[in-house]
């Protein structure tokens, strides 16, 4: 029966589907997974000089990557970064959700003001913080009355760069915790007010449990996005800063090599590093789904 | 202390949470304009500080910028780039969005696990080659250039398939019994009901080319090719220490999304909830 001869209508179906289809997944071909054979393959060779050509080198590029301090430091970095964005970037996010979440008058002027920063050019963003920053004119010493050189003095530039990262996120994070917190019913929180549990009690209770789905995927995205930071890194830490090579990210290194240098084979083998990184964090995060999200 | 009072204070502690917070989620922006319209020497002196200009508020600082750094053409960039890539990213995702969320056939769903493959890998590994292949198709340097990666798009067929998979199935039956094809009906009958997932998308593919810096930066070097975020590198790598013209670029660069974001704002909050896309 399986072998069955496709009805008229069957096939007419299938030649719409394909055509459907073609232009996406041409275009997935063309510009995705062709490329990503292509920048295997180049990781394994030598761009010529004056850019011409590929000069099969072998497993050469490797073992320069690996054997660079650089890439461990930028991974390094990168984690560091990751480490002050996803957390504070997260919790800071989740409570103003849940206070934006209760019938509060003016709910719609402070959402507003926080998603701001997502709508901005992270160029420009990243433009406004090294003013902030500056050592000499910039507001911040101003106002504390301080000296401290926040993106130049490698052991807190790390944690400056991380502050931008957070305040960029912030509303991205609330927006979708708002929408995952307008999906619990509103009757659990009904009967735990009964029971006489506080606010603080149905958070621990209810509202964490209960929205892990939507912090789970949050924490997801975000980690990925900032294990791929490069934006705030590249406007704000200048080629002379001298905390550059305790800040920069690994994407940083990347562009460098691949296109300020030049020396493609070399960027394609920190990016394949990268990938498998980024492959191995999400395997761990897939393993801890299970036991950290709450199913009903 | 009884439940009302409770209530109350509860209400003020977080009224003064989210007053503090949006206070400094908006130090940035007051300080950006403030710097745009202050005088290089107001902005650079310390002792005194000034947080406001002191000699009036320079606002014909803006149209010295425009027009010396060309601004009308890194707009036009800019939008050019954005509109290209929305019609190509809607139009192809619409399209295999129906074909997978719909219809059957062979194959469909080997090729809808190549759709989610790619959403899972890091796109800097499609870099090196994508500029490879715009350089040899002689499109650097092009509005082309800047929207070729962004013709098709994995994330929007995944969000159109589930667009459309939400929709009634009566719907197509009745169509078909009109005696309409699977074109006319998509046209005629599904494309329209799909309309805020459209939307979704729209906003997010603009957001994203909008806020893209990498990109540009590799494939218009020249500052009269590039987009805005590109454009305020090259000008923070050659005029840095000019701190109100800076601020005042920077002011330039991120206003339009802002003003379009207040009017589109529940679209903008929708879309981004919806679609949950990685920014």
């Amino acid at each position: 029966m399986k072998k069955q001869k496709m009805t008229a209508r069957a096939r007419e179906e299938a030649i719409w589907g394909w055509a459907f289809i073609l232009p996406t997944m041409l275009g997935l071909i063309i510009l995705n997974f062709y490329p990503v054979f292509n920048t295997i393959y180049q990781s394994f060779c030598k761009t010529g000089d004056f850019g011409k050509g590929n000069i099969f080198v072998g497993p050469a590029n490797y073992a320069a990557v690996l054997r660079a301090p650089e890439t461990w430091q930028s991974l390094l970095n990168t984690i560091k970064y990751a480490i002050i964005e996803v957390p504070f970037g997260v919790v800071i996010a989740l409570v103003l959700a849940v206070f934006l979440n209760q019938k509060l008058k003016g709910t719609s002027i402070y959402r507003t003001i926080f998603f701001l920063p997502m709508v901005c050019a992270p160029a420009a963003v990243a433009m406004v913080w090294k003013w902030l920053y500056n050592q000499q004119f910039g507001l911040f010493n101003n106002i504390l009355h301080a000296n401290i050189a926040w993106i130049s003095d490698p052991r807190i530039a790390w944690i400056s760069i991380g502050i931008i990262g957070v305040w960029s996120v912030i509303g991205y994070n609330m927006v979708l915790f708002i929408s995952g917190l307008q999906e619990i019913p509103g009757d659990y929180y009904e009967a735990a007010s009964i029971d006489g549990a506080t606010g603080i009690n149905q958070f621990f209770n209810i509202t964490v449990p209960l929205l892990s789905p939507t912090t789970f995927f949050i924490v997801q995205t975000r980690l990925i996005g900032a294990l791929t930071v490069f934006d705030l890194m590249f406007m704000v830490m200048d080629k002379t800063n001298v905390a550059l090579e305790k800040v920069q990210s690994i994407v940083y290194v990347f562009y460098t090599y691949a296109f300020t240098n030049g020396n493609k084979g070399y960027g394609a083998t920190i990016v394949i590093v990268l990938v498998i990184f980024i492959m191995i964090v999400t395997f761990i995060m897939q393993r801890a789904e299970k036991t950290l999200v709450y199913h009903n | 202390m009884d439940i009302q009072t409770r209530d109350r204070l509860n209400k003020v502690i977080m009224y003064v949470i989210l007053t503090i917070m949006a206070f400094i989620m908006l130090v940035p922006f007051a300080w950006m304009i403030l710097t745009a319209v202050k005088t290089n020497q107001e902005a650079i002196s310390v002792a005194p500080f000034y947080i406001f200009p002191q000699n009036g508020w320079h606002w014909e600082n803006f149209a010295e910028v425009w027009k010396s750094y060309n601004f009308v053409v890194l707009y036009k960039n800019t939008l050019l780039m954005i509109f290209f890539r929305v019609v190509c990213a809607c139009l192809t995702a619409t399209m295999a969005g129906y074909a997978f969320g719909r219809l059957h056939f062979p194959g469909k769903n080997i090729m809808f696990s190549l759709v989610l493959i790619q959403m899972m890998i890091p796109s800097q590994i499609f870099i090196i080659p994508q500029y490879l292949m715009v350089s040899k198709l002689g499109w650097l340097n092009t509005t082309a250039g800047l929207v070729f990666p962004g013709i098709v798009t994995a994330f929007g067929t995944y969000l159109l398939k589930t667009g459309y998979e939400g929709l009634p199935m009566d719907l197509e039956e009745a169509a078909g019994l009109d005696g309409c094809n699977i074109g006319q009906k998509f046209l005629k009958i599904m494309m329209p009901l799909t309309r805020s997932s459209m939307v979704s998308l729209g906003i997010f593919t603009a957001l994203f080319a909008f806020k893209d810096l990498m990109w540009p930066m590799i494939v218009c070097t020249n500052s009269a090719t590039t987009t805005l975020s590109a454009g305020l590198a090259k000008m923070q790598g050659q005029y840095g220490s000019d701190y109100p013209t800076m601020m005042a670029s920077a002011v330039l660069a991120v206003i339009p999304m802002i003003v379009i974001y207040v009017i589109f704002q529940k679209q903008f909050v929708e879309g981004i909830a919806t679609s949950g896309g990685k920014l």
